[in-house]
Parts: structure tokens; C-alpha cells; sequence
């Protein structure tokens, strides 16, 4: 009898690339319900917005690139870049610049480095950096929570602000929008004011704003779900935010008045996002486990330095692309003993 | 982690870095003893079913052998000879499909058995093996034709001659492959036949210990070979978690012993020898009766199969008889394996022989095993690194191998790779991984090869121009010498010097030239010829040699004439 030959191993696989791309995705839908509970019909849209987008524009590029267009499609990558970036942007930014980013993250960020598992940098934060830089105000302009608001806009005006840029009569942008608590902290540091004054505000929660750190809790808890399914390992997660609270501790207890308190730092912003879901995408970021406690540990330490120090609010995408660029070196010098390599008991 | 063993006493295991826990699959062929099988139609022998040089065949097509006579050997140290497995005539030497994962053919001797299964004259049994000297016992090894019957199928003799004292003898019996079970039905069947081949083992070794290690997913083995462990003796059955690639040599050092055997070096660098529990049963049936090993166990298992099990199958059974005995096929597979599912080859077809090294055929379904899937791209995950059992960095190997950047490769250690599988097995990406190291090795040592190659023609040539610049040199040397003597002479001296005197001289000069130009011709023809059968390389040199002389013979008539004139 004759028999198809093949390579070993011949095993049925138990891994697959939309499996793993399928949990991520599953482990960001209870922060992202959270965010349309606290924010509104925005970040529904930008979701769906980007999710549509992504999936055109990686179809369009595998068509230009004459691959087969639907396997990129079912791996689910597009679509986990898509909900990164549309949970990061403000829910008001118009539909155009969801546009823009996911043209830039998945064209010139992906799929111009040869697709998923080759571009240096997270597309969707490569994405972000890009509209914040070139359009800081659409950027900044974050709607306050809706516990704070006695009246909010309904999905049809949220619609027209987002398509045509026209917003009810008597409302302007200014009055509907605020800056976000990381925003607001560094705004009130910077003229000089007490933390203890700065939180007597009824913007601020137990740990940070009102309704932003219940976002955060919901991704910890999808970021956790992840770790226990192997999605993610521990080590970038934990080392991020080690990375974090050592440098938030360190200064807080130097001067409490001035440098706000550890956990308003984790429970603020992206960072609680960024250590699960942005910092641990695989293909950017180091692959060795040594390597990717360095990797964490010096995006957290970073967020912090351009938190504290640097002329943008918040840092998470500053921070995960610079170290992106360093994780190749990180990776050469984290390798793991081999076996018979020396430094074994031997004797 | 401390696990309980002989006598209650304790022992440390150590872990060895990732692996995998594996759906077993092992009952389906455990369910009854090991069979016997009946006597096949023809017997296709492999000369080279061992690592080493490949046995030459020591029997005529015609000829009428019987069972247990050698019909194959080598005089090399690395080699083992091939034994008939029944009586018979051989019908034919000549190529025949082998089990081997490039599917080429090889020689091989073909008997068709008479049926009578009538033993040769065997060498007399060892019983009394612990008076007898090693190197006995060894030669007895040696001519037995046993390998090691794990896979590896290194000749066993020669690893019995490590020429150092060995601190522990360790007996694979791990068996970690998933659905091979036939060493675990030959210790649960046979056990009295192994421990004698590993009391034999440890007379020959003299080790401080013996560990026979067993995975703790087999309970009657460990008890089968535990029972019959005697107090007084430095023998230990150890069990060992279940944890795929355990069984692999460099590994199972490390669990028993916290060693680790350096790169690229042997288990004797750390006073460690393995041997597999098959092995030590085939050393104490050449020992202790003299039998050389013609038959082996083999699993024949698989969804594929109608009724697996355990064969006791001679060496040379052409597996499609042996899968008939079987039951045959069943379910309409699509894939042959020889070996288990992570290591073991695919066959293209079912008309090769088993040999001392196989230890399974497995038939699965294409359920039961399916195809992976197409292979995405690396979406550097690091999976592969977690499960390595040599803690390499399997991602980025897969990414020099694929850019074919062999030094970098390398670097990452390329050649410490046991080419276990793990790192194929949880890839997301459903990449081949261990098919690019494969490549990679290879495409390694044939770089090795013409590096080796290019380099011994460069010294070649380098010798070749410095000769070239000697000659020159003393060439010069020479015309400068006689340039000065010419000046130094008084003209008037030459001038006097009558012409048939120099006439004279020149024509003696020629006599004596051709005078021994004749003599060297019959002194060259009067000397035998030792110029055939050389190596490329002797005959390089001797090319070498031939021209400097020709280069001398050329110019010393012409410096004997300068002189004379």
C-alpha cells in the first residue's frame, strides 16, 4: 500500500492563530461595554468604524499584493488592532480620522513590513501616535464620564457630530467635552496645585477619574482571563506595571503633594490596556520571558518618566513604540541557557 | 521533587526545561501480550540499519544460510553485523525501499525462509558472565550484531567502551513517545530477560548505580522490574513524571541525575551511559544463549489498524505482513508512520523491512492525526521556546533558517536541537519548525563540507606558489653566482682554451647525461608500482612530489652545462 508522506511531528495541532487572536478579543469586550456604559454611543462607533476599515484596508492590500485575500482576514489580526485603537481614541473623534488611523496602521505600519508577524511596531499604536501628533485637539477631547453629565447626547446627535461635524444649537465642543483625568491631573500639577486640592473635584474616583477607572478594572479583568488562558504570559503585564508602581512609589513618597499616588497611576489612562493588551502583542514586542520582563518593566518606568515629565498626558503608545524598537537587542541579550551550555550542575 | 523509590528511600529528580504533556493513545495497543508472529514469505535485510559504516555481505545469491549465522559484517569499530532470522536461501542482494526518512533505497540481502527455522551452530552461553572479562563480553556483544534498539541504533558495544569509569548506568524505559508501548509490554511481559541484560550491564560498567527509569504512566512495568530488584545490588527502578520528551537520552540525564551531557558531547563526559530496556534484553539473550539479535518487539498501532497490539517480529518482516498479522487495515488511512508521532518518519510505502530500530508502525486515521493546516506566518508567540526541552529560542531559529542565514542559526545553538517535535506541536502558526532545522543542518554540513573542500584547494595552491617562488628564487641565485665567477675569470684564459677540448667535454657531458637518464628508466621500471587503489588525497601529494622533481630534473642538466661551459 502507498502512503502521502509529510514531516514530523504528526500530531493534531491545539493552537491556532485566530484562536489566540479570537481570545484577545474576547478578554477587551468587558472594558469595551464598560466604555460605552461610562462614555456613550462614541466608542461603539469607533468601534464598528475601525473594525470596517481595518478589514478593507487589509483586504485591499492583500488584493494589491495578489495573496489570497481571506485567510489575513480570518486570522482576526485586523480586527484586534481595530478594537486596540478604537478603545484608545476619544468617543467624539470624527469618522474621518478613524479612517486615517487604521489606513496608517494596517497599510503603513503592517502591511507594508510584509503583513502580520513582520511590522516592527504596534499598528495601533503607531495609529494613535499619529492623530495625536497631528491632531492633538480631536485627540484630547475626551467626553466626561456620564455620571458627571445631566444630560447627554443621544446616538443620532452623537451621529451627526461624528459624520458632518454639527452639534445641537446650543451646545458648543467645549461645553461637551473635557480633558481626561491624566490631563486634568498635569494641567492643575503644572499651575502649582496641591493633589489634596486638585481631588476635592467631583471628577476624581477612590483611585482615578470618575467611570475611567472602572474601564480599568474591567480590561485587569479581561488581561487576567488572558494570563490564566495562556493567551499573554505574566511576565510583560506584570513587569509593566511593577515598572509603573516602582517609579510612581518612589516619587510619591519623596513628595505626595506633588506626584500623585501609585494606583491613580494604573487606574488612569491606558496604562491597565496598555500592560494586557497593547504592550504583550507578540509580534512587537520581546520574545524571550527574560527578555520581555525587561520589555515591561521599561515601558512602565517610561509611561511614568512621559507622564511626569513629558508634554503628552498620557504615554502608553510612546512608550510601547520606543521600547518596540528596542526588543530585537533585548531579545539577543536575554537569551536562555541551552542545554549542555555550560553553568548545569554537572558533577 | 522527591519520588518514592527502592526501599522507601527517597530520591531528588530534576526537571529538564519545557516539554509537553501528550494525549498517550497508549491503550490501544496494550491490551494483550505480545504476540508472536508467523514466519514471512521473504525477509528484506538492510546492510545498514546502524550508525556507522554499512555492513558488506558475507553469503553468495544460492547460498542456503540458517538461522542466527552471520550473513553481513565490517571490519571497522563503528559497524555491527546482520544475522539471518530464520533458515532459507538468498534469492537476491541488491536495492530495496528502507525505512528511512528520505524514502530512498538501499542494499539490502533478501532470504526466503525453507520453513524449517533451523538454527546454526551459536556460540557457546556466557552463564557465568561475571568471571568472564568485559572485553568477552563485549566481542560477544559485538558479534551479536546488537544496536541500540531505542532508535538510535548505535552499535551497543562500542558505547560499552567508554575508557573511563562510568558513575551511573542509566536503562531507558521511559517510552515517552505516544503510542509505542513495546518496551512497556516487554518489561511487563519479560522482565527476568531485562533485568538480566541490565545486571549484565552494570558487570560490565562497574557504575556506582544503575537507575532504570520508567514513566509513572506504567505502573506493572516499574512493578514488574521492581519485584526483581535484589537488596544487595546498586540497582534502582526509578519513576519518572510523565512528561514528553523524558525519554530523550540528554534529558532523562538531567532528570535523573541533574547533569547535562555538554554540547555536542557524549553521555560519558558526565560518567553517565544510557541503554534502552530492549537493548539490555537483547544483551542477555546474546550472553546468556549466545543468540544474536534477529527479532525484535514492535507496536503496531493506530486507528488504522484492526486489531493493534505487540509483535514479536523478525528482523527483515516486510511491515505490510506484519500489519496483516494485524488484522490489516482498516478505516482507510492515509498515513504510515515509523516510529511514534513526534519523532517518528513517514513511509510512502508498506514494502519496507522492520529493522533493530524500529519500534512502531503507526497507521492513523486522518481524524485521528489530521494534515496541519497551511503554515501562517510567525507571529513570535513564544510557545516554541516555553516547551523546548533544550531551551532554545525555536522562533528565532525558524526566522535564520528561513532567511538561510546558516551562521546565525548556528549561533542559536541550531545543533543542540533534538528535533523532539514540541516546538511544531504548539505552534499557533502551524509552522513546520523542525523541518526548517532540518534543512538548516544539512544545508550546514554541506556548507561545512565545501568549506573544507575550497580549503584544502587553497592550501594546494599556496604550496604550489611558494615552490614556484623557491625555484625562482634559487634560479636567480644561481645566475647571479655564475654571473660574478664569469666576471672574475681573466678574459685572456678563455680565449687561449683550444675549441676541441670544449667540443670534447660537451660531448661527454651528453654520454653522461644519457647515461643516466637510462639508468634511472630501469631503475623506475625494476620498482613495483604501489600508485593504484590511492585516496584523492595521496594522490594529490604524489602529483605534488612528481612535479617538484620534474621541476629539479629541468634544471639541473642546465646548471651542470652552465658550469662546463
Amino acid at each position: 500500500m502507498e502512503f502521502q508522506t509529510h514531516s514530523s511531528p504528526h500530531t493534531s495541532r491545539p493552537n491556532r492563530v485566530d484562536k489566540v487572536m479570537l481570545q484577545v478579543v474576547m478578554a477587551l469586550i468587558p472594558g469595551t461595554i464598560a466604555l460605552v456604559f461610562y462614555f456613550g454611543w462614541g466608542v461603539l462607533l469607533n468601534v464598528i468604524l475601525a473594525v470596517a476599515s481595518a478589514t478593507a484596508f487589509e483586504a485591499l492590500v492583500m488584493k494589491l499584493r495578489k495573496r489570497p485575500v481571506l485567510p489575513p482576514l480570518f486570522d482576526l489580526s485586523a480586527v484586534v488592532t481595530a478594537l486596540l485603537f478604537a478603545v484608545a481614541i476619544p468617543p467624539l473623534l470624527p469618522w474621518w480620522l478613524v479612517v486615517l488611523g487604521m489606513a496608517f496602521a494596517i497599510i503603513m505600519v503592517k502591511q507594508m513590513y510584509g503583513g502580520l508577524g513582520y511590522n516592527p511596531f504596534n499598528p495601533a499604536m503607531a495609529a494613535y501616535v499619529l492623530l495625536l501628533i497631528s491632531y492633538p485637539v480631536e485627540m484630547t477631547s475626551w467626553l466626561p464620564p456620564q455620571l458627571l453629565v445631566e444630560q447627554s447626547l443621544s446616538l443620532g446627535e452623537i451621529l451627526s457630530f461624528k459624520f458632518a461635524g454639527t452639534l445641537p444649537v446650543d451646545l458648543t465642543l467645549d461645553a461637551i467635552t473635557m480633558a481626561t483625568p491624566l490631563d486634568e491631573m498635569r494641567t492643575k500639577l503644572d499651575l502649582n496645585q496641591m493633589i489634596s486640592e486638585i481631588r476635592t473635584s467631583p471628577l476624581w474616583g477612590d483611585f482615578g477619574g470618575q467611570g475611567w477607572e472602572w474601564v480599568g478594572n474591567w480590561f485587569l479583568m479581561g488581561g487576567i482571563w488572558m494570563v490564566y488562558k495562556r493567551t499573554i504570559t505574566w511576565q510583560i503585564p506584570l513587569a509593566f506595571l511593577t515598572g509603573l508602581v516602582g517609579m510612581a512609589t518612589l516619587f510619591w513618597l519623596f513628595d505626595p503633594e506633588s506626584f500623585p499616588f501609585p494606583l491613580f497611576h494604573v487606574f488612569s489612562g491606558g496604562a491597565i490596556l496598555g500592560a494586557f493588551f497593547i504592550a504583550t502583542d507578540p509580534v512587537t514586542a520581546s520574545t524571550t520571558r527574560a527578555g520581555q520582563l525587561i520589555y515591561g518593566a521599561a515601558i512602565g518606568v517610561l509611561v511614568y518618566i512621559i507622564r511626569t515629565w513629558g508634554g503628552y498626558p498620557d504615554a502608553v503608545a510612546f512608550a510601547v513604540l520606543l521600547m518596540n524598537m528596542a526588543a530585537p537587542t533585548i531579545d539577543y541579550y536575554t537569551r536562555p541557557r541551552v542545554y549542555g551550555h555550560g553553568g548545569a550542575k554537572n558533577g | 521533587m522527591y519520588v518514592e523509590a527502592k526501599r522507601g528511600k527517597s530520591r531528588e529528580l530534576w526537571k529538564f526545561h519545557g516539554g509537553l504533556h501528550l494525549p498517550e493513545h497508549k491503550d490501544i495497543s496494550l491490551t494483550r501480550p505480545a504476540q508472536q508472529t508467523s514466519l514471512p514469505k521473504r525477509l528484506v535485510l538492510p546492510l545498514h540499519q546502524h550508525i556507522g559504516v554499512p555492513a558488506q555481505p558475507l553469503i553468495e545469491v544460492g547460498q542456503h544460510v540458517l538461522k542466527g549465522q552471520k550473513i553481513a559484517d565490517a571490519s571497522t569499530p563503528v559497524t555491527a553485523p546482520l544475522h539471518a532470522p530464520t533458515s532459507g536461501t538468498v534469492v537476491e542482494i541488491g536495492d530495496h525501499p528502507i525505512p528511512h526518512p528520505s524514502g530512498l533505497p538501499g542494499q539490502c540481502i533478501v532470504i526466503e525462509p525453507d520453513g524449517r527455522d533451523e538454527w546454526s551452530e551459536l556460540p557457546l552461553p556466557i552463564t557465568d558472565y561475571l568471571s568472564a572479562d568485559t572485553k568477552t563480553l563485549r566481542e560477544r556483544i559485538r558479534e551479536s550484531g546488537i544496536v541500540g534498539m531505542g532508535g538510535a541504533t548505535f552499535p551497543s558495544a562500542v558505547k560499552l567502551n567508554p575508557g573511563k569509569p562510568i558513575k551511573t548506568l542509566i536503562i531507558n524505559g521511559a517510552e515517552c513517545e505516544p503510542y509505542i508501548t513495546c518496551d512497556d509490554r516487554l518489561m511487563q511481559d519479560d522482565p527476568q530477560r531485562v533485568m538480566a541484560g541490565v545486571r549484565i550491564l552494570q558487570h560490565m560498567l562497574q557504575s556506582e548505580e544503575c537507575l532504570i527509569a520508567i514513566e509513572d504512566n506504567k505502573s506493572e512495568a516499574i512493578l514488574a522490574l521492581h519485584n526483581l530488584v535484589q537488596d544487595d545490588e546498586p540497582i534502582e527502578v526509578i519513576r519518572i513524571p510523565t512528561l514528553y520528551p523524558s525519554g530523550g537520552e540528554k534529558q532523562l540525564i538531567r532528570i535523573l541525575t541533574g547533569r547535562e551531557v555538554p554540547s555536542s558531547g557524549l553521555p560519558a563526559q558526565v560518567d553517565v551511559i544510557c541503554h534502552n530496556v530492549a537493548t539490555a534484553a537483547a544483551i542477555a539473550d546474546a550472553v546468556l544463549e549466545g543468540k544474536p539479535l534477529i527479532s525484535r518487539l514492535v507496536t503496531i498501532t493506530g486507528e488504522g489498524i484492526r486489531e493493534p497490539g505487540n509483535f514479536q517480529a523478525m528482523i527483515g518482516t516486510p511491515a505490510s505482513e506484519l500489519i496483516a498479522q494485524a488484522g490489516g487495515y482498516q478505516n482507510n488511512p492515509q498515513q504510515l508512520i515509523m516510529g511514534g508521532p513526534m519523532m517518528g518518519f513517514d513511509l510512502a510505502t508498506d514494502a519496507i523491512p522492520i529493522t533493530k530500530g524500529s519500534n512502531c508502525l503507526l497507521c492513523p486515521t486522518s481524524e485521528e492525526l489530521p494534515r496541519p493546516e497551511a503554515a501562517q506566518a510567525c507571529i513570535r508567540c513564544g510557545r516554541c521556546a516555553d516547551v523546548c526541552p533544550a531551551n532554545l529560542l525555536p522562533q528565532q531559529m525558524y526566522w535564520y533558517s528561513r532567511a538561510k542565514d546558516l551562521e546565525k542559526v548556528q549561533d542559536y545553538n541550531l545543533f543542540d536541537c533534538i528535533e523532539c517535535g514540541c516546538c511544531s506541536h504548539v505552534c499557533p502558526s502551524h509552522i513546520p519548525l523542525v523541518q526548517y532545522y532540518r534543512f538548516a543542518k544539512h544545508e550546514s554540513w554541506a556548507q561545512e563540507q565545501e568549506r573544507r573542500e575550497s580549503e584544502h584547494a587553497k592550501q594546494r595552491h599556496d604550496a604550489r606558489v611558494a615552490r614556484l617562488e623557491r625555484l625562482e628564487a634559487a634560479r636567480k641565485a644561481r645566475l647571479r653566482k655564475k654571473k660574478e665567477a664569469l666576471d672574475k675569470k681573466p678574459p685572456a684564459k678563455k680565449a687561449a682554451k683550444p675549441e676541441a677540448t670544449d667540443k670534447e667535454s660537451k660531448q661527454a657531458a651528453i654520454e653522461a647525461a644519457m647515461k643516466r637518464a637510462a639508468e634511472k628508466k630501469a631503475k623506475q621500471q625494476a620498482q613495483p608500482k604501489n600508485t593504484e587503489n590511492l585516496t584523492p588525497d595521496q594522490q594529490a601529494k604524489i602529483e605534488a612530489v612528481e612535479q617538484r622533481r620534474k621541476a629539479t630534473q629541468e634544471s639541473t642538466p642546465e646548471h651542470e652545462t652552465e658550469q662546463q661551459s
